[in-house]
């Protein structure tokens, strides 16, 4: 399974806050979502992630509140995998859980640029950024991780379960 | 044998088997709550799942906090969709809007040392100041709690803080939590539990306890846990009339760190935007112009809260705007028994209770466009709570109290 795009970087803690401010918690549709996503940093984010992006960033990607909305926006409005030094722990199992591939990879904030066109192969965790000699391996999914990613989410994948 | 932590002797018990850090484990859950802003969320969730099946309605607890009452037609709207949900499955532990914040009612009426407690909401971190091993999650994660009575976690690394002395005047809780932040940044718990020993239990009540655990979330630890103690036991009785009995880390428990906080040494602190960790002294930004003063939410609300800003407004009158807001309706009447609330509105604060209120940007007194607001919640991140122009400082109550007499940032000293 791999997913590719160009890459959006953004700093460290991105808070969940600024990935959807809670004005707008009071729907789950995602495309609604979607078109507010990371609003406070950038109101152009979501037309920019719309051909279809990987976000890059630092320590502590989604930190804050338990707020499902934050990776249901991003991966509706085109995000598709998050690359971060680390992640707040809700936030990374909101993701998973939505189909949003996050993967730790310390050090990548130094290796790609914005701008960068990437691969990221989610069976090897191996990161490709094309045009250049430059592959970085990052923290491995587990299985298990990797099947509700497949699947598109906890909820499909428990619908393949029962089938 | 080496023995377990408080951490590894719940998460042991709740997964039938002896755990130890980074073991992934399927646990049950004892208590599992959601409120309105994420309620109705778990319950379309549920919906998708395709079967509203609830495992153990006994142990779901639901409070209505967030948009209390209801400030527009959509949130009104949330709250008959949960409430219709509640009248269908004759959920017994629902209270509706007016009872008071989802974390503050679970910590007056049903948490237990020992336990694992499970809710939509980041600061469910908050019952972890009575000894539980307390995780906010996703709408999704806790549909499946309310469902299967299950989750997974990692089990956390065990990191040690000892709490030795006592506290200087006018220090509270929250100051303890913002040198924590100022100590270890809000990265470094990222996957620990941090156990919290008090040597002195009566030096640090639970409503300090409270704050600590509450601002866990903002350590990114997985979870923040007081060793219960005879606080803990005289706590649950004065609130429940009953005695629980404390669950404790085995003595030779082996922690991968510890720390140890002087509490005489810990200073009157603040926050400054947009970072929980951007930690100064609160004499380092005095004199800041306030607009707003915001005392109450899930961190601040509590009865002691409340008994300090009153000590400090007694007869004076507030040059900010001051809004206050109990975290329970027992925090209120108590407040009310006790003449806070007679004091605090003499001053000129606006008081309401049982809301989160400003401290989500909700409603209930939000921030304006470059507003600086001096808030006893617990995130001033960008936008929080109101215009993304707006600024929240983040302070205990003698400092948020102080500042609004003043209208400037300012110690109690400024002020008595």
């Amino acid at each position: 399974m791999k997913v590719e795009g160009r890459v959006i970087k953004l700093g460290d803690k991105i808070d969940t806050d600024l990935i959807i401010p809670a004005k707008y918690l009071k729907y789950t549709d995602p495309q609604y979502l979607a078109q507010h996503v990371l609003e406070p940093l950038d109101p152009e984010f979501s037309k920019k992630a719309a051909e279809g992006i990987i976000l890059v960033a630092g320590k502590l990607f989604g930190t804050g509140s338990s707020r499902e909305q934050a990776a249901i926006a991003l991966k509706a409005a085109g995000v598709k995998a998050v690359l971060a030094e680390s992640f707040s722990r809700i936030f990374y199992r909101n993701a998973i859980n939505n189909g949003l591939p996050v993967l730790v990879c310390q050090g990548i904030s130094n290796v790609v640029n914005d701008g960068d066109y990437v691969v990221v192969d989610l069976e090897s965790s191996e990161v490709v950024i094309q045009g250049m000699d430059v592959r970085m391996k990052c923290r491995e999914l587990p299985d298990i991780v990797l099947r509700i990613l497949s699947a598109g989410g906890l909820i499909e994948y428990l619908r393949t379960l029962k089938k | 044998m080496t023995g377990q932590t408080l951490t590894e002797k719940i998460l042991s018990r709740v997964s039938g088997r002896r755990v130890v850090p980074n073991d992934i484990v399927e646990i049950s859950v004892d208590l599992v709550g959601f409120h309105d802003l994420t309620g109705f969320h778990v319950i379309e969730v549920m919906e998708r799942i395709g079967g509203e099946v609830i495992y153990n309605p006994k142990s779901l607890v639901l409070a209505f906090d967030h948009l209390v009452p209801p400030p527009d037609v959509r949130s009104a709207e949330i709250q008959k969709f949960v409430r219709e949900f509640v009248r269908r499955h004759k959920i017994v532990n629902f209270h509706d809007v007016g009872s008071g914040i989802l974390h503050q009612i679970l910590l007056e009426n049903y948490v237990l040392p020992g336990q694992v407690v499970i809710c939509a909401d980041s600061h469910t971190s908050t019952a972890g100041a009575l000894g539980a091993f307390a995780q906010g999650m996703g709408a999704t994660d806790v549909a499946a709690v309310v469902v299967t009575g299950k989750t997974w976690v990692t089990v956390p690394k065990p990191f040690k803080v000892v709490l030795k002395g006592s506290l200087k005047k006018w220090v509270t809780g929250k100051d303890v939590a913002l040198e924590i932040l100022k100590e270890f940044k809000s990265d470094y718990f990222n996957g620990m539990s941090v156990e919290f020993f008090v040597e002195n239990p009566q030096s640090f009540p639970t409503d300090y306890r409270a704050t600590v655990a509450n601002m866990g979330v903002e350590f990114n630890a997985d979870a923040v846990l007081f060793i219960p103690d005879d606080e803990t036991v005289s706590y649950v009785k004065v609130e429940r009339g009953y005695e629980c009995s404390k669950v404790l880390p085995d003595p030779n428990a082996e922690y991968v760190d510890e720390y140890t906080v002087e509490l005489g040494n810990v200073d009157l602190l603040v926050a400054v935007p947009p970072n929980v960790d951007n930690v100064k002294s609160v004499s380092e930004v005095s004199g800041l112009d306030v607009d707003l003063v915001f005392i109450g939410s899930c961190t601040n609300g509590r009865l002691s809260d409340l008994e300090i800003a009153a000590k400090i407004m007694d007869g004076k009158k507030v040059k900010s705007r001051c809004v206050v807001i109990p975290a329970s309706r027992k925090v209120f009447i108590k407040a009310l028994e006790l003449g806070y609330i007679q004091t605090l509105v003499n001053a000129g604060c606006v008081v309401t209770f049982g809301t989160c209120g400003p401290c989500i940007g909700g409603h209930f007194g939000v921030a304006g466009p470059e507003e600086v607001v001096i808030s006893t919640s617990n995130r001033n991140f960008i936008g929080r709570m109101g215009s993304p122009t707006s600024k929240t400082y983040l302070v205990g109550p003698a400092v948020a109290a102080a500042s609004a007499i003043t209208g400037k940032l300012s110690e109690p000293g400024d002020v008595l």
